[in-house]
């Protein structure tokens, strides 16, 4: 039993009425609260981390205890997969809160930055920590209206409009959602997902239950930007401030899209065969269309939310493999190594995307463009930067020791095992087109001569942003410690074995 | 079933509004209408034909109410489309401003 789970979504969301109220009067106290909240939550995050493990602890809010084995208050469960992405979340987040003190100048209203930044924070949190499908549903739609203001928080003409296309897409995927979620009530008269599963296991109808699968599909494709569903994402996450893309790309996507996907499909629906191959398809197109949308960009912040598209196509389509596998019943290891290269990645993909949209962030900040045609030579004038975002770019290529290379190598090395010859062919050569469009990045931002590079003008950034940027490079090259097989048995197995477990979750959760 | 079908069909209504429509707020309001959409759907999957409003009355055990937890999901839901639609227009009322125009083809800026 974890005592903690609470305070991850109560710290933030009070942190962000606390700022408000005083934000106005005291002069700079929100910037260094904001960093001291996260700092506290990444703690006792990392902390869960390690004491999780193999167990499972749930949270009734307010107390109720299920009655007759029917549970009939919230819950809230912390297990072995949620307490990574609550990781994720909150170090990210601290890492780009601290990266605001400085960068965040550009902006007027900085109170009202960093409580919305609490907001995303605190709604993140609760769609992870959630174990009801309509809780989930509801701390979703605060931290997207969190990051609506906050993509529009330049208020200038393209930002405006990126949060204007968002706004409408995430309505129409919070409808869908909420359609799932009242079908789902209509047949199972609950709204616990351990329960759902219960009632769904006892059997159903065929249609019905399709239906309401492609339903949930759609709504969190829609946040989590997989390919038919990804108009949004290039414009809002360019438009937003450099250290709100981070959060957005980084976890925002993973956090409301992927991770509920995964939750959902399986600890909450039955695993079946035809979804387990739309999951992947889906996720091979956002992998291979994502790379050949980003690779003409110049714009290097649409350039790198392109990019997100397609790294999480990766993710997607390693934890599809390990559907089809579990829905056909054989090669159950295949399946937890295909699992364990998406959740890897999924890690990895916060770390280097993070520490991308920060460097993105250190040039706008330094030179006011994001056009690559207009830079050149930095890598003189911003050390510090350009060795951060070298380890980066070679991170999310997937060239070795950074920790891209190791995860993208589990997730082909099970797409071989579990026969599937073509899609592991196309990781490899969407993992080649990923390293010639990061090489252009960086020989026109960084190494190219051009009238930039003469400027002396240009100097490093200030202290916190360089100081995240720097953090993060470590994370990224420690994260492939991951792979050793000590380190991967704290903390990838249990992620994986509560998904391919399919009856654990539930059981442990009816029976408390 | 027919409420049901006039729920869809409200729907329907409201998506069909926020593809074709090129004013700024007639898409919100089609948002607006979609959203009462799913409300409707929602007070509906609780309804019990000859059910009553539930609350308990130990008098009369054989009673039979209405679902309420959709009710009150419903009344959760109303107020985050409150805070959608208030931010929607927000946003709305900032891009006039820039722009002088509620027409969606002089808004695109952003390309590619």
């Amino acid at each position: 039993m974890n005592p903690l789970i609470p305070f991850f979504v109560v710290i933030p969301l009070a942190g962000a009425f606390l700022i408000m109220i005083t934000g106005r009067f005291l002069k700079e106290f929100d910037k260094y609260l904001t960093s001291l909240i996260l700092l506290f939550l990444a703690i006792i995050s990392f902390y869960s981390l390690f004491t999780t493990g193999e167990n499972l602890s749930v949270y009734k809010v307010g107390g109720w205890e299920p009655i007759n084995n029917v549970p009939i208050g919230i819950y809230m469960v912390m297990d072995g997969f949620n307490t990574i992405v609550v990781c994720i979340i909150n170090s990210i987040g601290f890492l780009s809160a601290l990266y605001s003190i400085s960068y965040i100048k550009r902006y007027t209203a900085g109170n009202y930055f960093y409580a919305l930044f609490c907001l995303l924070i605190g709604g993140m949190n609760g769609v992870v920590l959630s174990g009801d499908l309509f809780n989930i549903f509801v701390f979703l739609e605060i931290s997207v209206i969190s990051s609506y203001a906050l993509v529009a928080f330049g208020v200038e003409k393209s930002e405006l409009e990126a949060s204007f296309k968002y706004q409408v897409l995430g309505g129409l995927a919070s409808f869908l959602i909420l359609f799932g979620i009242g079908f789902i009530y209509w047949k199972t008269k609950t709204l616990n997902i351990a329960d759902i599963k219960e009632a769904f296991s006892n059997g159903y109808d065929k249609k019905y239950y399709l239906f309401v699968q492609i339903l949930i599909l759609s709504g969190f494709g829609l946040k989590a930007a997989i390919i038919p569903f990804h108009a949004w994402l290039p414009d809002a996450h360019s438009s937003a401030p450099s250290s709100i893309s981070a959060m957005l790309s980084g976890v925002f996507i993973k956090a409301v899209g992927i991770y509920v996907i995964i939750r959902l499909f399986f600890n909450m629906f039955v695993v079946s065969e035809g979804m387990a191959i739309l999951i992947t398809t889906l996720g091979t197109l956002s992998m291979v269309i994502g790379v050949f949308l980003a690779i003409g960009q110049w714009d290097i912040k649409r350039l790198l939310a392109y990019h997100s598209i397609s790294q999480m196509g990766y993710v997607v389509l390693s934890v599809g493999i390990g559907m089809i596998l579990i829905s056909r019943g054989l090669n159950s290891e295949v399946a937890a190594l295909a699992i364990a290269g998406g959740i890897f990645h999924l890690i990895n993909h916060a770390a280097f995307k993070g520490l991308l949209f920060l460097n993105a962030g250190a040039i706008e900040y330094t030179i006011g463009t994001r056009n690559l045609k207009e830079m050149g030579g930095l890598a003189r004038s911003m050390p510090v930067t350009s060795a951060t975002s070298f380890i980066a770019s070679m991170s999310i290529s997937g060239v070795p020791p950074f920790n891209g290379f190791f995860s993208k190598l589990i997730i082909i090395i099970a797409a071989i095992m579990a026969k599937f010859y073509l899609l592991a062919a196309l990781a490899v050569i969407v993992s080649i087109i990923t390293l010639a469009s990061f090489l252009k990045f960086q020989r026109y931002a960084f190494y190219d001569k051009s009238i930039a590079g003469n400027n002396q003008q240009i100097k490093e950034v200030p202290f916190p942003m360089a100081f995240s940027m720097i953090v993060l490079s470590i994370i990224c090259v420690l994260l492939s410690l991951l792979v050793i097989p000590g380190v991967r048995d704290v903390i990838l197995t249990p992620a994986v074995n509560i998904l391919t477990d399919q009856l654990r979750y539930t059981t442990i959760i009816i029976g408390q | 079933m027919i409420a049901y079908i006039m729920c869809f069909i409200l729907f329907l209504v409201g998506l069909y509004g926020v593809i074709t429509r090129r004013n700024l707020i007639k898409i919100a309001v089609s948002m607006s209408i979609m959203e009462i959409s799913t409300f409707l759907f929602f007070a509906l999957i609780g309804y019990i034909d000859g059910g009553v409003a539930p609350i308990v009355d130990p008098a009369d055990p054989v009673k039979v109410y209405v679902d309420p937890l959709p009710q009150a999901l419903v009344l959760t839901a109303i107020v985050i489309g409150l805070a959608t639609t208030a931010m929607m227009m927000a946003i709305i009322i900032r891009l006039y401003r820039k722009y002088g125009t509620f027409d969606i083809r002089e808004i695109k800026n952003l390309r590619g």
